[in-house]
């Protein structure tokens, strides 16, 4: 049955060859929308075939490595040979990842059809997002790290494309420098930003072929036995994979492209930067759980880093006026509670919070292009209003959404988000202050969520009627989102902790997974008892209390907006700027490194000396040319001559030699 | 010393394609013979013996006595033979025909061409070598002026041969000192005792004068000047089965001999056969960039593929042998490629042979110039083309054989080959112009171009394909 | 051991004697006309110092190329009749089979006109 792995690669690769080579000349929506989303559809039921068949077997069983064929294989023999294959990996993490990946970009294809109609790049879309499907399974299956790092760059690419996907148009860049860009400018930052973690994940895999010798998972994995837990290297390697992890999953300090990246069209912003690209990240330190646990040091910076980022992403979140824009910061925020729960060593949790945030925040998205569809390309909240009555569909799945991120039990987002707040209080690597920060955001975030729902949904009708004519979606558009508002509903139910008489299936079910990354770290479970449901009912206090003062400020006392805004007109400006992130870095790095390519690399370096080096040489070896093409004469006897030279050389060197 | 039919069974390669040769003769002189009959049955004959050396490929035995070598290392080298013989063959008749100059024994030449360089890579025995030299050698002398109206044709086959005589009569005198000193002709003997007289000065000169012989067959530097002024002069057609069949061929010997016989690693044969590689890298390329004709262009890129392949003589291990043969199989189909493009845009007059009368050729013909292309992408080994992982092989072996010297002469120089192959690219993409192939290509030949360039993007996607093969094949 | 030799030094010298003997001879009782021709060196009736570019026809080309093709082969005759019961079966079908190569030869070229002269 694992044998089948790879077809579910597959599907989505001929998908987009098929698409890529003839896409342009079908002219037909349907057909290639039909296919686009067929390849998809078809890998989701080989995974679900595969995943059922997994429940039949006993857990150690659960994993099956299919092995295509030999990739690259250097000095074959010797002691420094390194054989990687295109082999992928089928396990309870991957399978589930798999699922994930199929599952909601199946939906987000389906709504591709209806959002894209009628554009002219329409083949073009569908084959971008297919070959991103087939990149993101290479990431999440690939049985070693150099075929992940494919995956790795091919998704990347993929959001380069898409990004830039609607080339001849610009977008609001908001913040620092109100004002237009093209969008391939935030492609552009995107794939640049990404760059640097991508540097830093290069750098492990150098260390770990140097220090392992293999680029395999079983092997570098069977391997650690040996490794001194906090070893230097061991804190490198994690440190620069957790780097590379930034890049992809835009956390603090490469968070800057993610907002940007909203200028592709919604559903790429739902698919790649909310569902399934961005979690990327988190799922590669799952991955590589093994080598984290054994240095905590990293897990110190991975918490931290990621806390702050749950809190620094909500508080900007909640000043946004472009409806895409708050919910990009509301990802950073929650990728910030993932990486949270992989520092504090809840790696389960972590995995249960992609999989419900894939669900509820990929449902927000489509939900806001929705709106967007219907509202002519109006992205600003605050020239929307009243909305409900005219995109009823949309308005109650995007509401179930909202609870759902908020946190309010039994919403999907509920379970796994509070698994992390329990974790980060109770487990050996978490702390108060790290619960203390992580719900603080969860209050945060339920206030600006709501704030995004009745700015859009509720109150006045702000919108010109003239321009506007706000109508509801098509179906093709409504039944994914309201697949997703079920799943958003009932998806928590996997992972219901013990605490709530639940099984933790979910937690059951990876436990083989990360075993041996919990035997490290010694990790025992905690049951707090009454703590534990202390707690909880807090952080569900914390919820509600972030919804009604959104409905407070917004609904009943519009007065309080203003008010506030005025009275605490700094700490705004802080936050309507993102807290000059941008800026920084702008100064920091952009300018100086243009400044100083210009002057030292380009005329200096480039021009002066590495031209003059090339040119030069180029001449001399012209006039070296027109020089030595003398010596063919055209006479037979000239060349006999040469010939007897060449003879007496050759014995005279052997005999005298 | 009886010959058994299992010897005749196990030489069917040879065997056979002697027997077309035969029929071929025999058809041609019948009243009436007709020309397409003859051509016919040479491709048929080429077919047969490439697929005999195919069944043959796994196994290595020694038949006639210890003279010759089939299956294996032989089976590799008639596959190349025979698929070099059996692509001039469908080039040369649009070629000739537009010249109306075919004739069937231009066919039979060539199959008898390619006996003799089966001879070659398969001979155990020196005297056996110098008949399949001489078999290909003689057959490549009348290939050459087969267009008798044409001077430069006639002058180029003359060149050769008195330039081919010499170098014979030293491959006859290196032959007669290792004879004089080893006792005997057979090389399985000869290798031996290689470690004791590697130290004789006269076996020494005639393993010299061996080396001397053999490089003047793969025209490598100073015994290359006839090869740019054969390579013009010959039809363009031929001039492909000289650069590709004959330069294997001659490989093949120098392999058979220097590699699979002596233990040349670390003795002066080894840094006189590095010189020449170097000189012939250096000149090939340096002279190539002044080349104004395509032909000629192609012929000091020949001269410096054969500096190339040196190296990996030089270094004279396995991995040296399997670059080789791996570069062989690449560069056969790629100068085949090339040339056979170049035959269709050349005019009877000599004509359309320099690099502006390819200005705008991919407007005007955008597959031929796309395949054109890769044919000149991997001449110059850029991947994921053939070309690469022949380069990369050879300078792999030369490096782990310490000469790593060798191996950066031959990075550099790539570098330099790199400006006139691309120039040939740059033309046809960038410069305007209406240059296309003014006779219509017959579909066949147009497909086994496009076979060609395919093979060409597999081998450099897919190098174990040949390498894993060509791995058995080290020390007799 | 060199007295072995002994009988050969005599045959040359008995040969060398008989040769220079039979022309003095010659010389002392035969008439003596001599003419320009006759004082020149034989070469097959051409003369033997002119001009060497020279165009004759390529026919003599084709007969001597000829000649020398069956010449070789009566080298490789001559040794394998001398040896025809110690070869036996073998040696003739060997032999046959390169006559008949050098035959359909030889059928080529009378078919393509190669032995007519005109």
């Amino acid at each position: 049955m694992f044998s089948f792995a790879p077809t579910i690669v597959l599907f989505p690769l001929l998908g987009f060859l098929f698409l890529g080579l003839f896409g342009a000349r079908l002219r037909n929506e349907k057909l290639i929308g039909i296919l686009g989303s067929g390849t998809v559809g078809l890998s989701f039921l080989v995974a679900v075939a595969l995943f059922i068949h997994m429940l039949g077997l006993e857990p150690d069983q659960r994993k099956g490595i299919v092995e295509l064929f030999s990739w690259i294989g250097t000095f074959t023999g010797t002691a420094s040979s390194v054989n990687v294959s295109v082999a992928y990996q089928v396990d309870q993490l991957s399978i589930l990842m798999t699922l994930v990946v199929t599952g909601v970009g199946f939906l987000i294809h389906v709504y591709s059809i209806g959002y894209m109609h009628g554009d002219p790049g329409f083949w073009r879309f569908f084959t971008y997002l297919n070959l991103f499907i087939f990149a993101m399974l290479n990431l999440v299956l690939a049985d070693n790290f150099l075929l992940m790092f494919l995956g790795w760059e091919g998704v990347g690419l993929c959001s380069y494309l898409l990004i830039g996907f609607w080339y001849d148009r610009k977008f609001d860049v908001g913040g620092y420098a109100p004002g237009k860009a093209w969008t391939n400018d935030a492609a552009k930052k995107a794939f640049i930003v990404n760059r640097i973690g991508d540097f830093g994940f290069l750098l492990a895999m150098f260390l770990i072929v140097v220090q392992f010798e293999s680029l395999s998972f079983d092997a570098v994995f069977g391997r650690v036995s040996v490794m001194t837990p906090g070893s230097d290297v061991m804190i490198w390697i994690t440190l620069l994979l957790f780097l590379g992890a930034t890049g992809k999953s835009a956390q603090i300090p490469l968070f800057v492209w993610l907002p940007d990246a909203m200028a592709g069209p919604t559903p790429v912003s739902a698919l790649i930067h909310a569902a399934t690209m961005v979690t990327a990240g988190v799922y590669m330190v799952a991955r590589c759980s093994i080598l984290f646990a054994l240095a905590p040091a990293t897990l110190q910076v991975v918490a931290v880093i990621g806390a702050l980022t749950a809190i620094m992403a909500a508080t900007i979140g909640l000043v946004q006026n472009d409806i895409k824009k708050v919910l990009a910061y509301s990802t950073v925020s929650q990728l910030g509670y993932m990486f949270l729960a992989m520092g504090v060593a809840a790696f389960t949790a972590g995995i249960f919070h992609v999989v419900t945030h894939a669900f509820f925040k990929a449902l927000l998205f489509l939900g806001s292009g929705a709106v967007i569809h219907g509202m002519h390309d109006e992205q600003d909240i605050q020239k929307m209003g009243g909305l409900k009555k005219y995109l009823p569909v949309t308005y109650k799945t995007f509401l179930i959404g909202a609870i759902a991120i908020a946190g309010i039990p039994p919403f999907a987002g509920f379970f796994s988000k509070d698994e992390i707040l329990w974790k980060a209080f109770s487990s050996d690597q978490g702390s108060v202050l790290l619960w203390a920060i992580a719900a603080a955001g969860a209050g945060v975030t339920a206030f600006y969520m709501f704030r995004l729902v009745i700015l859009t949904f509720e109150g006045k009708e702000r919108f010109d009627h003239h321009h506007a004519h706000p109508h509801e979606a098509p179906k093709t558009m409504t039944v994914p989102l309201i697949v997703l508002a079920f799943l958003s509903v009932v998806g928590g139910f996997i992972g219901v902790p013990e605490s709530l008489m639940g099984g933790n299936a979910l937690e059951h079910w990876l436990e083989p997974i990360f075993a041996p990354a919990m035997t490290t770290l010694r990790a025992t479970p905690h049951h707090g008892g009454i703590t534990e449901y202390l707690l909880m009912a807090l952080s569900v206090g914390i919820a509600v209390a972030g919804i009604y003062g959104a409905r407070t400020v917004y609904m009943k006392r519009q007065e309080l907006a203003d008010a506030w805004r005025s009275k605490y007109r700094r700490t705004y400006q802080v936050l309507w700027n993102k807290y000059y992130v941008d800026e920084a870095y702008d100064t920091l790095f952009v300018r100086s490194t243009v400044k100083a390519s210009e002057t030292v690399l380009w005329r200096g370096l480039d021009v002066s000396v590495i031209d003059w080096l090339v040119n030069a040489s180029a001449q001399g070896v012209a006039w070296l040319s027109s020089k030595v093409r003398l010596i063919q004469t055209g006479f037979a006897q000239r060349y006999a001559t040469i010939f007897v030279g060449g003879i007496v050389l050759v014995l005279f060197w052997l005999m005298f030699k | 010393m009886e010959i058994t039919i299992s010897d005749l069974w196990q030489s069917a390669p040879m065997v056979s394609l002697t027997l077309t040769g035969l029929v071929a003769l025999l058809v041609e002189s019948m009243k009436g013979g007709r020309t397409t009959a003859v051509y016919g049955l040479s491709l048929a004959g080429c077919a047969l013996a490439f697929v005999f050396s195919l069944w043959s490929l796994g196994s290595e035995v020694i038949v006639f006595n210890g003279m010759i070598l089939q299956g294996g290392y032989a089976s590799y080298f008639s596959m190349v033979f025979t698929s070099s013989a059996f692509f001039t063959i469908v080039l040369s008749r649009p070629y000739m025909q537009r010249l109306h100059r075919e004739q069937g024994v231009l066919y039979i030449l060539i199959l008898f061409a390619t006996v003799g360089m089966m001879l070659m890579a398969s001979a155990m025995d020196l005297i056996i070598l110098f008949l399949g030299i001489e078999l290909m050698s003689v057959c490549l002398y009348v290939l050459t002026g087969f267009v008798r109206t044409k001077v430069t044709s006639n002058e180029s086959a003359v060149k050769y041969f008195l330039l081919g005589a010499f170098a014979t009569g030293f491959l006859l005198y290196g032959i007669a000192l290792v004879y004089g000193t080893a006792g005997t002709t057979n090389l399985k003997l000869i290798s031996q005792s290689f470690a004791q007289l590697s130290g004789n000065s006269l076996f020494l000169m005639g393993a010299g004068l061996l080396v001397i012989a053999f490089s003047f067959k793969v025209a490598a530097v100073p015994f290359h000047m006839w090869a740019p002024d054969v390579y013009e002069g010959a039809p363009t057609p031929v001039t492909a089965f000289m650069s590709t069949g004959a330069k294997a061929a001659a490989f093949a010997a120098f392999v058979t001999v220097f590699i699979r016989t002596f233990a040349i690693t670390g003795t002066p044969i080894s840094e006189v056969v590095a010189f020449i590689a170097a000189a012939s890298m250096i000149l090939g390329n340096v002279t190539a960039i002044a080349q104004s004709n395509l032909k000629r262009m192609l012929a000091y890129s020949s001269i410096a593929h054969a500096g190339y392949m040196l190296s990996g003589i030089a270094a004279g291990s396995a991995e040296g042998e399997t670059g080789i043969l791996f570069y062989l199989a690449a560069y056969t189909l790629m100068n085949m490629g090339a040339f056979g493009i170049i035959s269709w845009v050349e005019q009877q007059d000599d004509t359309k042979l320099t690099f502006d009368d390819y200005a705008g050729f991919s407007a005007q013909r955008p597959v031929v110039a796309a395949m054109l292309s890769v044919f000149m992408f991997s001449l110059a080994g850029i991947p994921p083309f053939a070309g690469f992982f022949g380069k990369y092989y050879v300078f792999l072996a030369a490096v782990k054989a310490d000469l790593v010297w060798l191996a950066v002469i031959g990075v550099l120089t790539s570098v330099i080959s790199v400006y006139y192959y691309l120039r040939l690219v740059m033309v046809m993409y960038f410069r305007d112009g209406n240059a296309t192939i003014e006779e219509r290509v017959p579909g066949f030949a147009f497909a086994v171009i496009g076979v060609i360039a395919a093979l060409v993007i597999l081998l450099g996607l897919y190098p174990s394909l040949v390498v894993d093969i060509s791995k058995t094949f080290f020390k007799l | 051991m060199l007295e072995s030799y002994l009988p050969i030094f005599f045959m040359i010298a008995g040969g060398i004697a008989f040769g220079v003997v039979m022309l003095k001879l010659n010389e002392f009782f035969g008439p003596r006309r001599p003419t320009e021709e006759k004082f020149s060196t034989y070469e097959s009736g051409m003369e033997p110092v002119r001009t060497a570019r020279e165009r004759f026809s390529v026919k003599f080309y084709m007969v001597a190329v000829l000649f020398i093709l069956f010449d070789i082969e009566v080298v490789f005759l001559y040794p394998w009749a001398v040896s025809f019961r110690e070869l036996g079966y073998q040696g003739f079908v060997t032999m046959f089979v390169f006559i008949v190569i050098l035959l359909i030869g030889l059928y080529y070229v009378w078919r393509k006109g190669a032995l007519e002269w005109d």
